[in-house]
């Protein structure tokens, strides 16, 4: 059994006017060491899901196993065994008080998980060296930089090295530079210490780097899991584009012979293929078109992103709704708030 | 046992943030002091019989300042949990093994403690401008100030966790802290008022929880005032103590 099992997790919001159902029906299964991504676009049940995984929202139906205890008979038992790291972005912010000292915060979560305080010591020492937050033990919250408050909130979350982390949005917010350092840090988690993590993100590059699997949900259900590669896979193959000098029309008809092309567009000179695993087919290809005679002018292999997947499976793309902060505060996390009127 | 560890440990942390700004400590002290000297010497010019024969204008003044720095002090503590909550640190906590109500709890345990430190030092400031009381009515007092803390503090980081935000929260305390003050008849006696004013306080349960603490600094401990006073204030602290865990005890907070 993996550590995370939910079967038809399903959450209904009921205001004064209507009832809202954010999460209709989710089934998850995450086995041990995995990076698991949960992508969807803002309002189509990321949060809502996170948030009854990691015990701080009951489901309306639904049940769920979490690092091994029962989510609806011992959310204390689920709380004692997972890290959870709050979005740091929006209405509510990671979790952090800025007017802390770094290494009150660590020692303070460490109590929080009863450790003793030598554990705790030991720990939040660790994790300092582990996490890049040398020298900032004794700096207050508020001075640190996104990236460093960022790995705190991280560090926080596993003080008391839980089997299982949940990151919500862990990089929404932060540069480029601070992003792909936490990657690695995310990657580490997993291959030193064999955490398994579920993250959330509205990063595609994000899943496609860090992640063993992606789920997509969309309108409360998940509508494809699979590896990254997987799901470009099944959506739609890649695109070879070719130019050639004259003869196109020609050159269109014998590859549209070939087996491996699925669909081939002619136009100016240019031929667009979509084939099935392009880097295998494009020497076949290339070998055709030589023997004929026909000469190139160049070549090029597009492959589908998880944009494309994304696109494809929820009728919208990820980039429309980008994950800067003004598009959060107007059309985002209308979930927690709604789950606070409760 | 785990809660009384957790709420030590919540205790503590908060004790911490708020030694690192003491400003609000003082400030919090600063509107009664200034009561205090500005306008308890106009008191003692009023005739003896106006404040019911204390003898002492200040042993009239001070109870009545110890509370209305109780109410001001622990209605306003829910702006903190707002800021607390907006900071993603109460659903940090809520994730973790730590006992949800001890989160609440100790923040309240600090609040009194804050506030019978604020009470000691404006006691001995009134001791200052001539104020005579019993010891033992001090200490009474402090009980007094105690109860009502707990009971306040409780109902207004509940009150601040449901309404999640400040807009919507400082008016809502004023509109219920103002009426009650006035009706408590902290600055003059509410028996000087026309009848309907003295029906109407009736209301306000700090107004038995001043008139005990009156009689405390008279040297009169056991009468039906003092029962009354008594029995208002354990009720205020129950009953706010309950509503407000029941709110950080639930589990979509």
């Amino acid at each position: 059994m993996g550590i995370i099992e939910a079967r038809g997790l399903a959450r209904t919001f009921k205001s004064r006017k209507r009832a809202v159902e954010a999460v209709r029906g989710v089934d998850l299964s995450v086995g041990d060491g995995e990076i698991v991504g949960f992508l969807g676009p803002n309002g189509a049940g990321k949060t809502t899901t996170l948030r009854m995984l990691t015990t701080l929202l009951t489901p309306t139906s639904g049940t769920a196993t979490v690092a091994g205890a029962d989510l609806l008979g011992d959310p204390l038992g689920v709380r004692k065994r997972i890290g959870y790291v709050p979005q740091a972005i929006g209405q509510t912010m990671g979790g952090t008080d800025p007017n802390c000292l770094v290494i009150e915060e660590l020692l303070d979560q460490a109590g929080l998980y009863h450790l003793r305080t030598d554990q705790a010591r030991q720990r939040a020492e660790l994790l300092i060296g582990q996490l890049d937050l040398s020298g900032l033990e004794r700096r207050l919250v508020k001075t640190l930089s996104g990236g460093q408050r960022r790995r705190l909130e991280i560090a926080l979350g596993l003080v008391h090295q839980p089997p299982l982390v949940f990151l919500d949005e862990p990089t929404t917010g932060l540069d480029p530079q601070s992003r792909s350092n936490l990657w690695e840090h995310i990657g580490r988690l997993r291959s030193d210490l064999g955490t398994t993590v579920f993250l959330t993100t509205h990063y595609l590059e994000e899943a496609d780097v860090l992640c063993d699997r992606v789920f997509i949900i969309d309108h409360g259900v998940i509508v494809a899991d699979g590896t990254p590669d997987e799901l470009k896979r099944r959506i739609s193959g890649d695109v070879v584009t070719l130019r050639v000098t004259g003869e196109d029309a020609a050159a269109g008809k014998l590859l549209a012979d070939q087996a491996v092309v699925r669909e081939i567009t002619v136009a100016d000179g240019t031929l667009k293929l979509t084939v099935e695993r392009g880097e295998q087919a494009l020497p076949a290809l290339l070998r055709v078109l030589d023997g004929a005679g026909i000469t190139l002018e160049s070549i090029n292999l597009s492959r589908p992103t998880l944009d494309d997947v994304f696109l494809t499976l929820t009728g919208r793309s990820l980039r429309d709704d980008s994950p800067g902060q003004a598009s959060r505060e107007s059309a985002g996390e209308l979930e927690p708030a709604a789950a606070t009127k409760e | 046992m785990s809660f009384i560890r957790d709420t030590l440990m919540v205790f503590r942390r908060q004790e911490r943030l708020a030694l690192r700004n003491p400003a609000w400590v003082i400030i919090g002290l600063m509107q009664p002091i200034l009561y205090l000297a500005l306008f308890g010497p106009l008191l003692t010019r009023l005739p003896a019989a106006t404040l019911g024969n204390t003898g002492n204008a200040y042993k009239f003044f001070v109870p009545g300042l110890l509370i209305q720095l109780g109410l001001f002090g622990s209605t306003f503590v829910g702006f903190a949990i707002i800021s607390d909550w907006r900071a993603g640190v109460i659903e940090r906590f809520r994730v973790t093994p730590v006992s949800r109500l001890a989160i609440m709890a100790g923040r309240v345990l600090r609040d009194v403690v804050t506030l019978v430190v604020q009470a000691a030092v404006l006691v001995l400031a009134g001791v200052a401008f001539g104020l005579r009381a019993p010891v033992a009515a001090v200490f009474i007092g402090f009980g007094f100030i105690a109860l009502v803390a707990i009971g306040l503090a409780s109902v207004s980081y509940a009150t601040g966790l449901l309404v999640k935000s400040e807009d919507t929260f400082a008016p809502l305390v004023n509109t219920v802290v103002l009426p009650l003050l006035l009706l408590s008849g902290i600055f003059l006696p509410m028996t000087l008022g026309p009848g309907w004013l003295q029906g109407i306080a009736r209301i306000s349960p700090f107004r038995y929880i001043i008139d005990a603490m009156r009689e405390a600094y008279q040297g009169q401990y056991f009468n039906t005032i003092m029962v009354e006073g008594i029995a208002v204030a354990v009720g205020v602290a129950v009953v706010f103590l309950w509503l407000g865990s029941r709110v950080f005890l639930r589990e979509n907070a």
